[in-house]
């Protein structure tokens, strides 16, 4: 857990003047939580992060990390408790792979063996070949190989926080988002309590469970990135956000949460009056037909059999594309979009059915938090 | 950029020297019964005798600010030194500027003629490099690779250890070497003031316009100055971990 209570800086400036870099910030950051800091350049995100570990000394204020004020703590055992990442990655050139994993380990007496054996077992967890790279030096990797291994030397120690200044802003869109994704997943398991700098919204809203937006080193906003998006607070907030928030949502919400069942199939042996009574029923004008386990194999169309008698296997398409539960419905709306069709038939990792997804159950699941805090008379507008 | 221009420099002029070298080597031997042969018939005891005292002037003042240099570097290098380091580095760089001809001089009327004056008039010829350089690789070692380690709980001292002078390394040896070229050049003047030395051949053999004199001393020091930027160069190719070493 990560606690600031009224935390402020200022910094004097040569000519005499002051910088407020960060003013009256309270937050904190749940056990086992990433907490994304977001804000324009120049906010206070880094200051903030860097007072949690002492690099900065605060002006005011308070700040417990896992369960301890840290003006109680030496500043040296506080920080060999907290991994750290900076954003120029900062692995020492002149060690090796290994001792920049084993350099907190090494600090903390860990037996030198134990330490190595570690530093391999990390590297295995960020897809890297512990026999290739352990002996190597940080300028025989690439830029993305080195950002892994700045992440995982924060991890060595096992630390229970772990402080990440913007970890993966030097490296290119696509490796990125691959690294986010191995990190997330790591994530998972390891339930760090995290603070995250970032400047990049779709990152904050990927990673993040909260977001703290900073301006001009107020805390703006704390809230979850789904809230967040739904209820900007103020016109700064919603600006920063952009005028496609809604549309990010897409991307917090999972295709099984707004999927609709999965009862209403045939298989390939039904007759089709069978599927026209069925879709009559159940109000709808497609149906996914099954193969014999249940993996989803084709549909029909209400209007292509209203007048056909015999069975599915004689009439039915090939679906155009599926999706899985676990996308996100933005992965949903761009294959709806790719493919002209307003539904889709979700599928799991394995192609069994599960039951599809309408264009009309995504608007409804995005308007819904909306809807929430609206005022009546708009809901009422929605509705017509 | 400009780091790469400096190692093919370095590797330049580690080939020339080899190339030098050889060719006298060539010289001598070939030469025993010519030229290079009758210097060596005539002066061969001088030169073992003054070789011996030559290096030992070059040893002892450049090893003693090496000694110094150093810890003069890191000293004015501390965050807390920035205050005066550029002052101190700014009258340093005056100093640089003074002939060595001039220092060696001035250092008689400190410590009189002989062989003390000698080794502390090259001793200052040498300090001004090292330090110079000792501290431009230490501030040269990015800020952020001193806040990681901070970050990460290493104390003061361990970075300097683990950290900063290990990335330093490269520029500081790259000031070693040219101070020790400039000391092994300078040695000979160090006959003038007495200290002994290959300038006794050297400046005797001027005076009595005695060429082979003259060579019997110079061609000794050209190949101590070879001789030394060519350890000194492997030394900074072997001793240079690999990370840090862009030579390799
Ligand atoms: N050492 C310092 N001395 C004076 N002012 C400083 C110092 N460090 C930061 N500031 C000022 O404090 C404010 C916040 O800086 P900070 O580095 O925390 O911003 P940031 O949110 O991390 O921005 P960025 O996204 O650009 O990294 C800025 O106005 C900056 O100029
Ligand atoms: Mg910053």
């Amino acid at each position: 857990m990560i606690k600031l209570e009224k935390l402020s800086k200022v910094f004097e400036t040569p000519g005499g003047g002051s910088v407020i870099a960060a003013d009256q910030v309270s937050m904190e950051v749940p056990e086992g939580e990433i907490c994304v800091l977001l804000g324009p350049s120049g906010c206070g995100k880094t200051t903030t992060l860097k007072m949690i570990n002492g690099l900065i000394p605060k002006t005011s204020g308070s700040i417990w990390v896992a369960g301890r004020d840290t003006d109680t703590v030496d500043p040296v055992e506080l920080r060999r408790s907290i991994g750290y990442v900076i954003q120029q990655i900062g692995l020492f050139p002149n060690m090796t792979i290994e001792d920049n994993i084993c350099v907190v380990p090494d600090l903390l007496g860990w037996d030198r063996k134990k330490a190595r054996r570690r530093a391999g077992e990390l590297l295995e967890l960020v897809n890297l070949d512990p026999a290739i790279f352990l002996k190597r030096y940080p300028k025989e990797l690439s830029g993305g190989q080195q950002q892994r291994v700045g992440v995982i030397r924060a991890l060595a120690a096992d630390p229970p926080v772990l402080l990440m200044d913007e970890p993966f802003g030097a490296i290119d869109p696509i490796n990125r988002g691959v690294i986010q994704d191995e990190f997330l997943k790591m994530q998972k398991e390891l339930r760090k309590t995290i603070a995250f700098v970032s400047h990049d919204i779709d990152e904050a809203i990927k990673m993040g469970d909260r977001i703290a937006i900073f301006k001009d080193g107020h805390l703006v906003q704390y809230d979850s990135p789904d809230d967040l998006l739904a209820r900007p607070r103020n016109d700064f907030i919603a600006s920063f956000l952009g005028s496609d928030r809604t549309l990010k949502r897409l991307s917090l919400l999972k295709v099984s949460d707004v999927m609709l069942g999965d009862q209403v199939r045939v298989t390939a042996q039904d007759d089709v009056a069978r599927a026209r009574d069925m879709m009559q029923e159940a109000g709808h004008r497609n149906i996914v037909m099954v193969g014999p386990r249940g993996r989803a194999r084709g549909f029909l169309h209400l209007n292509d059999i209203r007048d056909v008698t015999g069975r599915v296997e004689e009439h039915f398409q090939a679906l155009p594309t599926t999706v899985n539960v676990d996308d996100d419905l933005r992965t949903a709306v761009s294959r709806m979009f790719r493919h002209d069709t307003t539904w889709l038939a979700c599928v799991d990792d394995d192609g069994f059915f599960k039951g599809f997804v309408t264009q009309r159950a995504i608007s409804h699941a995005l308007g819904a938090t909306y809807r929430d805090a609206a005022q009546p008379a708009e809901a009422f507008a929605e509705a017509l | 950029m400009i780091q790469g221009a400096v190692i093919k420099q370095d590797r330049l002029r580690s080939k020339l020297a080899f190339a030098v070298g050889i060719i006298f080597g060539i010289g001598l031997v070939a030469g025993e019964q010519g030229y290079v042969g009758d210097i060596w018939r005539l002066y061969s005891e001088d030169i073992t005798y003054l070789v011996v005292q030559h290096v030992k002037l070059v040893g002892i003042s450049s090893g003693l600010a090496i000694l110094v240099g150093i810890p003069a570097g890191i000293l004015l290098s501390r965050d807390w030194m920035q205050r005066y380091s550029e002052a101190i580095l700014q009258v340093f760089n005056i100093g640089t500027t003074v002939p060595t001809l001039a220092i060696l001089a001035l250092s008689i009327t400190l410590l009189g003629i002989g062989f003390t004056p000698a080794v502390f008039g090259l001793w200052v010829a040498t300090l001004l490099p090292i330090v110079r350089n000792v501290y431009q690789g230490l501030r040269e070692v990015p800020a952020h690779l001193k806040e990681a380690a901070t970050g990460m709980g290493m104390r003061p001292l361990h970075i300097l250890r683990a950290v900063e002078l290990p990335n330093a390394l490269y520029v500081m040896f790259a000031g070693i070497r040219t101070a020790v070229a400039i000391n092994v050049g300078t040695a000979p003047l160090a006959f003038l003031i007495g200290g002994s030395g290959l300038g006794e051949l050297i400046f005797t053999g001027i005076d009595l316009n005695d060429m082979q004199m003259l060579l019997a001393g110079a061609i000794p020091t050209a190949l101590l100055a070879m001789l030394a930027d060519y350890l000194l160069g492997r030394a900074q190719y072997w001793l240079i971990p690999r990370g840090v070493n862009p030579l390799r």
